[in-house]
Order: structure tokens, then sequence, then C-alpha cells
């Protein structure tokens, strides 16, 4: 129990989702049994698995519960109400973090659709694999000389197998192939479909005129090894997919309207109107873009512009979809229905910043475009010169079929997504996700990088620096007053002074100024400087980077604060520059604070107070001088940017949006995470570089000898084999030359959150 | 030669077993959670406590 104790992640300041959102993204699984799904991304063991189990099957609420260790999720199955009393989901989600110490997220199942066209994959695989097998065991007598009534009665049986795959298995070419016919374009699965149906047509002919040499072996098993590349093309996709889009916290799905009468009621986002009168609880989501009608309280902005510092608001104060509401309850009017509101506005800039994704062209369509024309007018050519220079026409269609199996993209097709199933496997067990094979190409040509600030470079946090300068005396106090509090300046005091703290049992929370407390040596006060010191002007100071307790208005303590550096950032950073990529910032927030933190990285080019949409312009000019340019960033106004950059990348804490528009999404704190992507990506796309050299090589040896006439169908079986054998092989080699250095990173990637913890 | 006609119905038939069983596995799920499964294996929750959760 040592790697999933209670409190050991100790991360419990996380919001918990609300109970209504809870409930509203359940779904019923029978009379009065309700399901939902969490993600768990800390899971990692055993242990944890039977601890949370544990924990939740204790319940009597709970009827079931199952973690899935590979995907971290969790999926909980509980009852309506036990004994009359309706269950509390929240109380669910809270037992997982008392046992465990681990944060859970509410999980949106949205990607049944991917998963069946998967299990299609699959089961087509299996079929295909069961038909080639026993084709090939029929093949391999024949070829060993079985004698002509023996040789029908095999290619008869082999034709029966071959039927249905080419059925089952074929669809998805044929599909594909007739896609692209339809619009005037060619891709690989034409030349694929054209070689199964030819193949088999031939085969069939042959076989019902007694001939010697039937291709069903190579029809079926060029299906089988076509397959198993779409399949992992497709298995990758799909996991990055489910994985990024499983941390759906940000976006809250919905908000407590109150009605004029008072009442209260849940609604989801999509039905708020404008007027309506929202109430923001502390630890909750603005919704929607809204007004201030009453109460006050400090905003963390962070997500929306960048901004690191907290900012109050009071009635009046115009709110931006997004913003989280940190220390008072607010009851606000909305202005603008969720699809105006703010959000909106930056997919519209998204939109329109369409970036490298649209118009890159992956590899392997670019090889299709100039392989497929090549193909067939090789198989025609040499169809017409056998006909008309030997005469035999039959004999011409047998060599152009066969030049159409021989040079059929069987190792090109294996050829891309094995390694990038490999490299997607490397970078996930590092934490990373990645969108598409397509991302990873891009990634390995980016030449610039640009780094958001808060959130991406820091970690949002802010860090307290002068804690050693007072004594235990007044920290004590400081401590036991910030307890009180979920400002985060007040929570970081609060995890930074250790040992005991003052207890006060008469603690007031005066929202955007600070907390207040009466004790027999007179009032304390922690907070703004003007408020502490009771002060009407702003004398000295920042208010978003102190925080001063005073006793009866004296200053006793001045405590300063300073947002902490993403663990891994400097050697990151230097890591890139080691990599002859330039790095650079990209910030929302004000100038001082990022120059300052550009200096302390070491990065010269830095741009501060940008709008996000002058950080997607930013891109596209960059992108416009011929730079490739990888966006880093995490917050709602860098998602137009991150999708107006060549490639980008997000940490999973990012702002749902920014998520979405990333190509890559790393799950552990450290920036590391960017250069290990950088570096499998690279060597992922050498690689990719060196599987289609081999498969031209192959063809290069193999086409001759089919133009010549000599292929026959055994020539055929073991040069396909053998290229796609050489072809994986060598993907493979990526899993061998990253080994060293993934664990390197992996080590990296724990060592800054135990430093964390430390100064935490 | 007559052999064959026992043979290869026989050989069909077990490469036939041994696909529908894979279809099988996929479709109860099998697949789902393999790190899971490693672990669960060590546990040592009894197998009814186990069935529940299934």
């Amino acid at each position: 129990m040592t790697c999933c104790a209670p409190g050991v992640e100790g991360s419990l300041d996380h919001p918990l989702p609300s109970s209504e959102e809870l409930v509203l993204s359940s779904r019923s699984v029978g009379p009065g049994l309700r399901q939902m799904d969490l993600s768990v991304p800390q899971v990692h063991c055993g242990t944890c698995i039977t601890a949370i189990e544990n924990a939740l099957t204790k319940r009597p609420s709970v009827e079931r519960a199952r973690v899935n260790l590979s995907t971290k999720r969790l999926s909980i199955v509980w009852k309506e109400e036990v004994s009359g009393e309706p269950t509390d989901p929240v109380e669910l989600v809270k037992a997982i973090t008392d046992a465990t110490g681990y944060e859970a997220h509410l999980f949106h199942d949205a990607e049944d659709a991917g998963d069946k066209v998967q299990k299609d994959l699959i089961r087509a695989v299996a079929l295909c694999g069961f038909a080639a097998a026993n084709i090939m065991l029929l093949s391999v007598s024949v070829w060993s000389g079985a004698d002509t009534a023996t040789r029908d009665l095999f290619h008869w049986i082999s034709a029966m197998i071959a039927a249905p795959a080419l059925i089952y298995g074929g669809r998805f070419f044929y599909r594909s192939a007739w896609a692209a016919l339809k619009r005037g374009h060619t891709n690989m699965d034409v030349p694929i479909a054209l070689a199964i149906t030819l193949s088999y047509v031939v085969s069939l002919w042959e076989t019902l005129h007694h001939a010697s040499h039937a291709w069903f072996d190579a029809t079926v098993s060029l299906l089988f090894f076509l397959l198993i590349g779409r399949t992992l093309d497709h298995i990758m996709r799909d996991r990055a997919r489910s994985a990024i889009s499983g941390l759906t916290r940000l976006s809250p799905r919905g908000a407590m309207v109150v009605a004029a009468d008072g009442t209260r009621e849940y609604r989801a986002v999509e039905e708020i109107r404008p007027g309506d009168k929202i109430s923001v609880a502390a630890g909750d989501r603005v919704p929607v873009d809204s007004v201030v009608v009453s109460g006050t309280s400090d905003l963390d902005i962070s997500i929306v512009n960048g901004e690191s510092a907290p900012v109050s608001v009071k009635a009046g104060d115009e709110l931006q979809a997004g913003m989280l509401n940190l220390t008072g309850s607010l009851i606000v009017k909305a202005t603008a229905a969720a699809k105006d509101s703010f959000l909106s506005e930056v997919v519209s800039l998204m939109e329109a910043a369409e970036g490298g994704r649209a118009r890159y062209r992956r590899f392997a369509d670019r090889a299709a475009q100039i392989y497929s024309p090549a193909v067939h007018l090789l198989a025609l050519v040499a169809f017409l010169s056998w006909g008309i220079i030997g005469g035999d026409w039959k004999q011409a269609m047998l060599i152009a079929i066969a030049v159409l199996i021989i040079t059929c993209p069987c190792a090109l097709g294996l050829a891309v997504p094995v390694v990038q199933v490999v490299a997607a496997g490397r970078l996930f067990k590092n934490g990373i996700m990645v969108k598409d094979g397509s991302a990873m190409e891009r990634l390995a040509e980016a030449d610039t990088v640009f780094f958001d600030k808060t959130g991406t470079l820091t970690v949002g946090r802010p860090r307290v620096l002068n804690i050693g300068r007072y004594s235990r005396e007044h920290l004590a106090v400081a401590a036991g007053l910030a307890l009180h509090s979920k400002h985060p300046l007040s929570a970081a005091l609060a995890r930074a002074i250790s040992g005991p703290v003052a207890v006060f049992d008469n603690v007031t929370e005066l929202p955007g100024n600070g907390l207040e407390a009466q004790t027999e040596k007179g009032i304390y006060r922690l907070g703004n400087r003007r408020f502490a010191l009771g002060m009407d002007n702003t004398a000295s100071g920042n208010a978003a980077s102190e925080v001063v307790l005073s006793l009866d208005h004296k200053e006793v303590a001045v405590f300063e604060f300073q947002d902490i550096l993403r663990p891994g950032a400097p050697s990151a950073v230097e890591a890139l520059q080691k990599m002859k990529l330039s790095a650079g910032i990209l910030s929302g927030d004000r100038k001082a604070v990022v120059a300052d933190l550009a200096a302390t990285l070491g990065i010269k080019d830095w741009h501060a107070e940008l709008s996000p949409k002058d950080k997607a312009e930013f891109c596209s000019s960059l992108a416009q001088d011929g730079k490739r340019v990888l966006m880093v960033g995490d917050g709602i106004n860098d998602a137009p940017a991150l999708s107006a950059a060549h490639v980008s990348m997000a940490p999973a804490t990012a702002a749902d949006i920014g998520r979405q528009a990333a190509d890559f999404v790393f799950m552990h704190d450290s920036l590391e995470a960017v250069p290990m992507a950088i570096d499998v990506s690279r060597k992922a796309g050498r690689l990719i570089r060196e599987n289609f050299a081999l498969a031209i090589g192959y063809n290069i040896i193999a086409v001759p000898i089919a133009l010549a006439g000599y292929a026959t169908p055994l020539i055929a079986a073991v040069a396909m084999s053998t290229s796609s054998l050489i072809v994986v092989a060598n993907a493979l080699r990526l899993n061998l030359s990253v080994h060293s250095g993934a664990d390197k990173a992996e080590a990296a990637a724990t060592q800054p959150s135990l430093t964390e913890a430390k100064a935490a | 030669m007559n052999m064959l006609i026992y043979l290869i119905p026989i050989a069909l038939f077990l490469g036939a077993l041994g696909l529908l069983a894979f279809l099988w596995s996929i479709k109860t799920g099998q697949y789902e959670d393999l790190d899971g499964a490693a672990w669960r294996a060590l546990g040592d929750e009894p197998p009814e406590d186990r069935q529940q959760h299934k």
C-alpha cells in the first residue's frame, strides 16, 4: 500500500465535479441504476485497483465498480436511491480520492462509433488470418507437386475460403478506393482493390480450366497484411482520441439557474439564455459570458487570457465563459448564450486560422499519388507489350496481374502504420498522446517552438518566496488564516507552511479582499495590502504577488509569491536549443512578468500582452515566412494559435478546447515531454523513409521478375512475406533505439514531482 | 488420397474453432484491460467477489 496510500499525491485541492453535473453525464442502465465513467489518470498498479474497487463496493449505493488499468478509467454503476435516500454521486468521487488520493475526472463517453470500426477491423483481420493460413497450407502442397485432381480440389477449396475473406476483409479497401475514384482521385487503396479483385478472378478462371497456377494465397495474404496495417493505424488514432476527450473537467456542462421566484434549477449550458440569472459557487467555472449581479469574489482568469494573477470582481463587472470562481459565490446574469460566448468566438478564430493540419498531406498519401499511377501504367504496358509482341493475350493478362500483385503496396501499407504505432506506443508510455500519424510527421519538421506562459511554462500555481524571513509564531497565524480560503495565494501559503498552525474559530472571508479573524490579541487580517492595513489607496507593492498579514492594521509580515516553473521547463528549453530549434514565448500576461520568466529560462524571443487573435496571427505570419511552428499552450486563448501552428502540443491540464485543438497532449507535469516527442517523431520519420526505401528496393528487384513472366505464385508469396517482415522488423528498431532515452525521460518525469512536493 | 476427404475438413474445422475462440474473446472483452488483468491475477480477493465485479 505504499504507492497508492491516501495523501501521497496530496492533490485534494482539485475541485470535484458537482453532483448535478455527475447525474447529467451518467446514463441509465436499468431500473434505478445509473452508470458513470470516470477517468483516473494516476491509477497504475494492482493495489490501486483493489483500493478503489473496495472503497466503492463497500458502499451500499454502489452496484458494481470496475477499474480498467489500460485505459485508466473507472466505471461505476450506482443505485439512484438506497432505502429511500437519493444517492449523491459526489460522495462516490470523494470515496476514490479518500481511498487513494487520486483525482477523478468526469469522462464523457462519446466514441462508441470508433470502437465499432475497430472491432470490425479486428474481426476482419482474424478472418483473413484464418483464410490466409489455410490457403497457404493448401498451396504448399500444390507447390510440392500435388497431381492434377488433387491440385484442382485444393484450388477449389482455396477459392471457397478466399471468397468470404475477400468480401469481409476487402470491403474496407473497396469502400475507400471507391470514395477516392468517385472524387476523381486515386489513393493507395485503388491498386490494392484492383490487385485483390483481379487476382481472385483470374485464379478462378485458371481453376476452371485446370491450370497449374492459382493466386488465392497471394490474394488473401495480401489482404491479411494490409488489414493489419489498417487496424494498427486505426487503434492508434482511437486510443489517443479517447484519452484526450476523456478529460472534460474544465468545461462546465451545466449551471445552477435561479428563477425569478427564487427556485433553483440545474440546466445544461446549451439551455441557458441571455438574461437568465445563474448562481456561480466558489470553485465553479463561469458557464457563459455574463455580468455580475451581486456578490464579490476573486476569479482565476488564466485559462481565458493567460494572466496569472487572480482578479477580484464585484457587481457590474463583466465575466467571460471559462473563468474560475475562487472565493465568494456570485449571482450573475447571462449576457450571451453558450454558442455566442467567448468560447465560441475562439472557435470561430480557430476555424479561420486553419493551419498546417489542413494543408499538410501525409507522406504515405504523397507517395501514393506517384505510386499508384506508376503501377497501373506499368501493368498496362506489360499487358500491351506482351500481347502485341507475344500475341498470347491470356499470358499477357497473367503477367499484368502478376505485376499488380507484386507491386501491391503491401510493405508500403505496413511501413507507415507500424512505425507510427510503435512510436505512439513509446510516447504513450511517457504520457504523451498523439492524435494521428500526420501529427508526428509534422512535428518532425518543426523548426521553431513557441510556448504559452501561464499553465505551460509555469504550472499556474504560486509559491511563497520569503517564508524563512518570519518567525514561527507569525507563520502559524498566517497558515491558520490561509487555510480558510480557496484563493490560490492563500492555498499556496497554507501549503508552504509546515508544522502546527494557529486555530481560529471566527474567520470571515471578504471576497476580493482577504481573511479576517477576531482574536484576543486583536484583529488579524490576511489579504491584499489595502485591506490588511486598512488603507484606501494602494500604496506600494503589487496585489498580484504579495499577501500582507496584519494585526490591528499594522503590518506583521509580507509574503511574496512567484509562479512556479513547470518541472523540466529549463532542461526542456535547453534540450530544444541543443536540437537546433529556436524557442520563444507567446503570452497574454503582462510584459514585466513575461520578461522575467524569459530571462530565467534564457529565451530571447518573447511577446507579451497578446490577444488570442494576435497569437494566431503571429503563428500564421511565421508560417508565411516558411517557418514550421510548434505551439505549446494550454489556455482557451491559445486555442486559435494551436490550430494556426504547423503542429501543436498541450498539457493534460489544458482547457478542453485547447486539448481538442492540439495534436499532442502530455499527461505528466514535466515539460521534458516536448523535446522527447520531437525526438521520437524525428526517429519515426527517419524509419518511415527507410521503410519506403526498402519497399522500393524490393520492387526494383521483384518487378523485372514479374515483367519477364517468371513470377509464379510461389515466388510472389515468398517475396511479399519477406518484404513485409523486413519492414516490420525495421519499424521495431524504434523500440530499441528509444528505449534508453525514454526511460531517462520517465525518470525525469517522476523526479520533478518529488521536488515539487518538497517545495510545497 | 482418400484420407484427404477426412483430413481437410478436420483441419478446416480445427482452424475455424480457433477463429471462433478468438472472435468470442473479442466479443466478451477479454482484451479490454490487459494491464489490469495481469494485476488482478495476483489479487487475493475471493473468486465470488471477482464475479460480482464482472
